[in-house]
Order: structure tokens, then sequence, then C-alpha cells
């Protein structure tokens, strides 16, 4: 059957040819190009916004500011986790890049000139850019005042809070840290940071609204999430969330950058202001103002005993979250009570801090700030077991969690094996064999790293799978594929339930109008959840073809199994699902619904400790592995291995799964060596693909490889869960413990550009470069 | 008078002949998807550097979100849609299929018509050529060892 097999694309065709449907190809009849007037300051009050030189321009439509947004949206702040992102500036600016204002006209070369025609005067205020010191009593305030979402229960108690840019604290409290410390014979602390990076998806972000009638508006945007795009526009413009329909097409490239609300409000605002269709496309440039990955600085202290086992942890996070909270609050919890890592720790303290800084937005990247702890849990990992003279390998064997244990949380764990994963590495890395350090100016190391992610909890999928007259089979769910392959796995699972081939499936693109409710296609959730939705509409269909042919074979339901799209019976009776379609509705005609839908059962975490006994639905364990060779004369560094390694559950489709494993590590291999955000008083100076370098074909390893342990999960279907993220996990530690292996240098900050591994070694060797 | 910001280039497109009115400033993409509603160049990073644009202007593989249509006036322009022939694909996308060389697809045809222009130069290139060749071609999702296997598959049916 197909589920576990490596099943060709369904989309394969569409996209070789060049006619996969994005929706960065969409033209609206007499649609408009709206174009954005972007902040010019930090932080600051605008004094005065002049648009006469624009609308004086031949060809521009309209100029929009927030006061036309207020007429339709007199409440125009939204988001995920805070409302607190206006439509378009009000009042205040708080960061470079933010909109101000938008340029209608039917040309979008003329609308972005005179969007550059708009004169803005600003009172400066004082920017705060540093997490930490955001974070501070003194430093200057972003926001007057917390407004949390009601989408997120756990939230709510920050409602109303003012004078801190601190959006959340969120901690977690196991044992007594102290007394642990008390009681370790080593105590190791250190500091680790991560800058910005960003998603970079090649197919920029973009938006079209159009009116349907008085009471309709439809809103074609290239989302990973749907259905929070129609409840939150509903909700800015006060109307039932049926008036609204959004709907999407294959995505180029997501990565958590196209999630929650980014164009769409905007455009629909634009569209119901000037009763035409809008178009609101960013340039690459522009998407560096848009949504970010947290830059972080994590203070992790651990103390071993002397046999290398760590027994109390304190990690204290400041995640750097940008001008708007986006979805910054979730990953701060989410991810941050994973900051003790895969370890068994009897003594574990976690504080994590949403914080606003002046900088874009910050929000979900491929891994939801798991890689930032990993990157100094993993780091320090092995600063340790050098320091008491123990094999990386053998010093996270002797402290990982296994099953039955507590995770820090407090929800026991089950599903997962650490030990296997780490055996895999260890084989896969050969690490029992001798390895040359090389001499001279070129010396090599090696490292592995392993890192956990819970997959963020609760949340809910449906799906409906419907069977046509002539017997044809077709898939609703608002999954969004952007390129993970889930149009062939949720195809591949119906297939396994119903019998019917894979390729045979049509896959409907998501449209609230059609696909039923989806949370999001983020946090490598969806192999899970709407699996076990699709698996249960699959199964629906199945059970009520059964019945119908039940009653035209004379047997039982029992006796009845679906293959080779039909039923056959254990007497050799045998009807196709046409037969059967035919069967039910007299001729060709009738359609036969099943419906699924999934939420996993959760425990909200207790608020002052962080305890749960059932904080996620699956765990997600991924390692890496990673050979270098640095040259100590210039800092480069050359991965010559790398090897990922994960506990997949089951994997539905084998080539996908490797195809996401070295992805994501090639992805956070640019995240280690290269890519960061540049920033000057706020503003970023390397915004585009000629300054901020993706990895291209001469970056990717010699050697790269993905293997991984199937660990069936009770709950997944078919045994599944999620791998979206899993590469990105470890491969920067991995790296850097190489680094270490091959020099002993400790680089505490990514990326680990040849300048700063550089300085490094200069420092090292007690001759230090003067600063930048 | 006439409108000197507008001009009227005539060229082949896929191997058809066509007629087009375009502003001086149009580039190829531009006028691929206003004019002829093929939308499998596109323009991306908007410098030339990711090659999600890339068609063919007289043999050679071009970055058409810099390439002004003006200059395509009398030239054979060739893009992704004029690649399968009666409707069969190319071994190269054939390969790109069967080697799962692709994720969100929207690099894809550039891929695939510099990796046609690669075979074409060199028909059993190593993995070095590979990597050397569509080194201006990036992968945000980053299927380059699926696209290398594809590479190398393409070359060995074209040479069957």
């Amino acid at each position: 059957m197909s589920v576990g097999q490596s099943v060709r694309r369904l989309e394969g065709h569409a996209k070789v040819t060049g006619s996969a449907e994005y929706i960065h190809h969409l033209r609206l009849p007499g649609m408009l190009h709206g174009k954005i007037h972007r902040s010019t300051v930090a932080h600051g009050r605008i004094a005065r916004i002049d648009s006469r030189a624009a609308l004086e321009c031949p060809g521009v439509h309209a100029v929009v500011t927030i006061d036309d947004v207020l007429g339709l949206a007199p409440n125009p702040y939204y988001g995920p986790a805070f409302h607190d992102q206006p439509i378009l500036a009000h009042r205040k600016v708080r960061y470079v890049g933010e909109p101000v204002a938008v340029v209608l006209g039917p040309d979008p070369h003329i609308a972005e000139e005179a969007a550059d025609l708009i004169q803005v005067e600003y009172d400066p205020i004082d920017p705060v850019f540093d997490e930490v010191a955001a974070a501070r009593p003194d430093a200057p305030i972003i926001h007057d005042v917390l407004k949390p979402a009601g989408m997120f229960t756990d939230l709510k108690h920050l409602g109303g809070r003012s004078g801190t840019n601190v959006a959340l604290d969120a901690r977690v409290r196991r044992g007594d840290v102290e007394r642990g410390f008390a009681e370790s014979d080593y105590l190791f602390e250190h500091t680790f940071k991560t800058g910005k990076v960003i998603h970079a998806t090649f197919e920029p972000m973009v938006s079209l609204a159009e009116l349907h009638g008085a009471d309709g508006l439809t809103i074609h945007t290239a989302s990973q999430s749907p259905s929070f795009v129609r409840a939150e526009v509903s909700r800015l413009l006060g109307w039932a969330e049926n008036r609204v329909r959004v709907r999407t097409a294959h995505l180029g490239g997501g990565f958590g950058a196209k999630l929650y609300i980014k164009l769409e409000a905007l455009v629909a605002i634009c569209a119901l202001l000037v009763g035409r269709p809008v178009r609101i496309a960013l340039s690459m440039d522009e998407q560096f103002y848009t949504i970010t990955k947290h830059g972080a600085t994590v203070r992790i202290k651990t103390g071993v005993t002397k046999n290398g086992r760590m027994i109390a942890r304190e990690v204290e996070t400041y995640w750097n979250g940008g001008a708007y909270a986006d979805i910054g609050p979730r990953v701060t919890q989410k991810s941050g009570f994973t900051a003790a890592g895969p370890y068994d720790i009897e003594h574990v303290s976690l504080d994590n801090y949403a914080v606003y800084t002046n900088e874009p937005p910050a929000g979900a990247l491929r891994g939801f700030g798991i890689s930032q702890l990993v990157w100094a849990y993993e780091r320090q990992a092995d600063i340790i077991a050098a320091a008491l003279g123990i094999d990386p390998i053998e010093f996270r064997r002797r402290n990982v969690l296994r099953k039955g244990r507590p995770h820090a949380t407090g929800t026991i764990v089950s599903d997962m094996e650490i030990d296997a994963v780490l055996d895999l590495l260890e084989q896969r890395m050969d690490w029992r064999r001798p390895f040359d350090r090389g001499s001279g100016t070129i010396r090599r190391g090696r490292g592995v790293a392993i890192g956990l992610k819970a997959c963020i909890s609760p949340t809910t999928s449906v799906a409906m799978v419907l069977l046509y007259g002539d017997g044809s089979c077709a898939l609703q769910c608002a999954t969004v594929d952007m390129g993970q392959a889930s149009d062939t796995a949720m195809a591949q699972i119906v297939s396994k339930v119903l019998g019917i081939p894979t390729d045979s499936i049509r896959v409907a693109r998501p449209d609230t109008d059609v696909t039923p409710y989806d949370m999001a296609t983020l946090g490598s959730r969806s192999t899970f959840h709407m699996g076990n939705a699709v698996k249960a509409a699959a199964e629906d269909i199945r059970a009520q073809v059964l019945r119908i042919a039940a009653t035209c074979l004379g047997n039982d339901v029992a006796e009845l199994e679906c293959v080779d799209a039909g039923v056959v019976s254990t007497r050799g009776a045998r009807m196709t699902l046409r037969e059967i379609m035919l069967a039910r509705f007299a001729m060709q005609a009738g359609t036969i619904v099943g419906v699924g839908s999934y939420t996993p059962s959760y425990k909200k975490p207790d608020l002052a400790t962080g305890q749960s006994s059932e904080v996620t639905p699956f765990w997600m364990l991924g390692g890496a592995g990673a050979e270098i060779a640095v040259d100590t004369e210039t800092g480069r560094i050359d991965v010559t291995r790398l090897v990922n390694v994960a506990d997949v559950g089951r994997a539905i489709n084998p080539a996908s799964v490797d195809l996401q494993l070295t992805g994501a590590a090639i992805m956070q291999l640019g995240f280690t060596l290269f890519e960061e955000m540049v920033f000057s008083d706020g503003q970023v100076v390397n915004a585009s693909l000629a300054d901020y370098k993706v990895p291209g074909f001469l970056d990717v390893p010699a050697d790269i490889s993905a293997a991984y342990v199937e660990v069936p999960h009770s709950q997944g279907p078919f045994g599944a869960k999620g791998v979206g993220e899993t590469g990105v996990f470890s491969p920067s530690p991995a790296i850097a413990n190489a680094l270490y292996d091959a020099i002993g240098i400790v680089v505490r900050d990514l990326p680990l550009t040849p300048e700063r591994v550089l300085r490094a070694i200069r420092e090292a060797e007690g001759r230090p470069f003067e600063d930048e | 008078m006439a409108d000197e910001s507008r001009r009227t280039i005539h060229f082949t497109l896929n191997r058809r002949p066509v007629t087009a009115s375009i502003a001086n400033h149009d580039t190829v993409v531009d006028v691929l998807q206003r004019e002829f509603a093929l939308f499998g160049a596109r323009e991306s990073c908007g410098q030339g550097l990711c090659g999600c644009c890339t068609v063919v202007v007289n043999g050679t593989a071009v970055s058409g979100c810099l390439y002004l249509a003006a200059f395509v006036d009398g030239a054979e322009v060739g893009t992704i849609e004029g690649l399968a022939e009666n409707g069969v694909l190319h071994p190269v996308q054939e390969a790109f299929i069967s080697q799962g060389g692709f994720q969100c697809g929207f690099c894809t045809p550039g891929f695939v018509l510099m990796t046609r222009e690669l075979l074409e130069q060199q028909p059993h290139p190593t993995e070095d050529h590979i990597r050397h060749y569509l080194s201006g071609n990036l992968c945000r999702c980053a299927s380059y060892p699926e696209i290398i296997k594809a590479v190398k598959v393409a070359a060995q049916t074209a040479g069957e």
C-alpha cells in the first residue's frame, strides 16, 4: 500500500512545466496595485503625512493611510497572540520599514514611484534594539499597554500590563535548582547569542482582495493559515466569518513567513475603500521589513556531577520579538519550555522573556525558536564533556530522557527513542573510527548535537473526503502545500484507507469556502493533526461504502474490504466504487461525504511552574553530526560532511522525509555560517539577496545525508509524526562543536562567519584584533 | 505623434512568431506574463541572482527579470512552457519528477532550463560540473542533493 512508499509528488508535472498555480501569478480584471510607503525612523510619533505629491502623480488612484482604515476597522490592531499591530501605522511607528501608507494605481511602477513621494514628519522617540536592554525597566517603552488576543487562553493574564517591553514571561520550575547547583561537583555558565535571519521565500508575500456584492470579500493570498486569515479579517471588519472567503494556491516557500496576517487585512481594506480588486505584492527586499526569525540571548548555567550527570540547569532566554508580537509570545513559551534540552535533569529553572524592540517583527521560522536554544545547550554540552574528559556522545547518553521519565514540564516522555537516534548518529558518523584532525593551517574536527521540540498544542484540523458519482475521490483539507509534499502525504493516507491509487485522488487547494477549518500549516503539525483528520474522514467513507456493498452483496461488513478502487468480499465477490455509487444513487450521481476532525488532548501548564501532565501531542527529536575543515589563517569553515538524523515516528513518504531533513539542514547551514540581517540604527542594511546570501550549490557539503529511526507514535496516523522542522535543530551546534574539536575555539554568537572565527582564534592566541 | 515610451516588437516565442506592444521599461518577464500569460519565468530576487526568471534567448539562458523586452525584438525566446513537445516532457523534466528534484517548485523552471543548457554543452557532467553550472540558480527549499540526482538521471536518459 502507499503509506511508507516514496510515491511521486502529485504536483510534479505542474511544477516542472511551469504551470503550477501560485497566487503570485494571479491578475484580476480591473485590479489596482498597491505599493507601500514605509517608515524611515525606528521609533517616533507621526506628526504629519503629506500625500499631495503622490496624489498628483498621473495614474495614481488613491493614497490610503490609517485615517481611511479607521472608517472600516475602528480597532485596526491585529495579531495571533496580541492585538498590537495596526493595519497601517497609527500615531506611532515602531520600526524602520513599518507600513505607513499605500499608493494604489493601475501600474505598479507608477504606484511605487508615487509611494516614494509621500512625505512623513516624525517626532523621534529613543529606540531600543537589543533584547536584554529592552527588557530593563528604564528602556524606552514601545507599546503603552499589552493587548493579548483572545485566541490563546494562556496569554490572557497579560492583559492591561503597561510600562514594560516584556510581552510575556514564561517559567518552568522543577525541583530546586539552587539545591541542585549546591549538590553539583562542577558548574558551567555561558551566554550564547543568535542574530536575526529571514525566511526569504522565493515567492515573495502576495495578497489580492476583491468584493462580491455588498456583503462578500474574497482574499487570494499566499498564506499558510487561510482559516486564521478569515477569522482575523472578519473580526477587524466586524463581519461574520462566512462573508470572507480566503483561498490560496501552491506556495513558493513558507517556512513560517506566510503565517497569520501579513498583507491580508491591508489588501482587504484597500479593496473595500476603492471598490475594486487590489493586489499587494512585496519585493524580495520588502520581506526583510515584514517578518524575521527571533534573535535570542540565552544564559545557561548547568550543574554536573563528576561522573557526568547533569543534575541542575537554569536557563534565562531573552527573545528579540521586534516591534510587534506576531506569534513571538508563543515561540517564547512553547519553545522556551524545552530549554533544558532532551535531558533528564532533576532540578530545572527556565525563564523566557518575549521582548519588544524597535526592529522588524519576529515570528515563526522553521523550528519556532528551537534552534536558538539547541545552539546554547548543545554548545555547552561539548564544553562540559571536554572539561570532564567524556566522549560527547557518551556524555549525552548519560543524560538523555528515556521513556517513562518526566520532561522538565512534568509530562512523561513517550513515543520517542532518543537513544536510538544517538546510536544512529554514532553509526552514521563512524564515530569510533580514528579521525584525522589535520595539521598546519588546515585543521579538522567533528561534532554532534541533538535537539528536542514539542509540537505546539492544542490545535485542531478538520478534513473532508468526497466520493463522486463515477467513483473518483477528492480530498478537501486546508493544509497548505508549500513544498513539503503534504498533498501527496495526505493522498497516501486516503489511498491506504480506501484502497485507491494515490495519484487518482484530487486534492483541493485550501479555500475557506470549500475546505474545512485547519489551525494552520506550521510547526510540523500537519502530518500528525491533519493526517489523523484525513484518516478519520477516509474511514468515514470506507464505513459508508462497505455498508452499501454489504447490502448489495449480501455480506457482513466484516467480510468486506476496500482494495483496488472497489470492495471485495472474503468469498471473492467484487464491486467497483463506481458500482457502489450507482447502487446508492441509481444513476451516476450523488456524493458520499466523509468527515474527520482531530484535536489532541492537552493540559494547560501551570502559570507559575510550567508543569503539565500533557504539554504536547508529540516530541520531535533531531540530531546532526558535522565534520569540518577550518583555515586558521582566514577563519573560514568548510563543512565536509553533514549527517542529519531524526525520530520520525513512521515515514509516510520516505523520499519526502529525506527531502525535509536535508533541506532543513541546508537552510540551517546558511543560518550557521553566513546568513545574518545586519542593522544600523534599526535599518536593515543588507535587505536583498545580493547582500544577504542564502545557500547555493557551492555551499552544500560534498557529503550530506539524512537517516531516521521509526518509532511508531501511538496516536499518529499509521504511527507518523511531524518532520518539517527537525532538520534545523542541530546543525549549528554540531558545526560549532566540530570547530571546538578542531581548534578548541568557543564562538558564542551565530553565524560563524570567517571574521568571527578568526577573531576568536586571535583572541585565544592572546593577540586579538582591535574592535570594529 | 508617436508615443516614444512604447514600441512594437516581433520575436519567436517557443517556436511561434509573435508580436507584442511593450513599454520601453518592460522586462521579458513583464511581457511574458502580461501579453502571453506565461508565468513559468517569475521574478523573485529582482536582481538576477536566484534564477527563478530564467528564459532562453537565442540559445542562451538569461535572467528575464533584468533583460529588457525591447532587446528580444527579432530574437528566439524559449520558456519552460515550450520545453515539452506535443505533450511529451523533456527528459530533464522527467528526471526532476522521478528524482523529486523540487519542493515548492518556484525555482524549478529555472533549474530545468539551466540543466538542459548544461547537458547540451556537457552531456556527461561530473558532480563538480553540475554544482558549478547550476550555482547561479538558488533553491530556498534546498533540494540540491535531489537536483544533482535529477541532472545525472537526465544525462543518462539523454545518452541512451
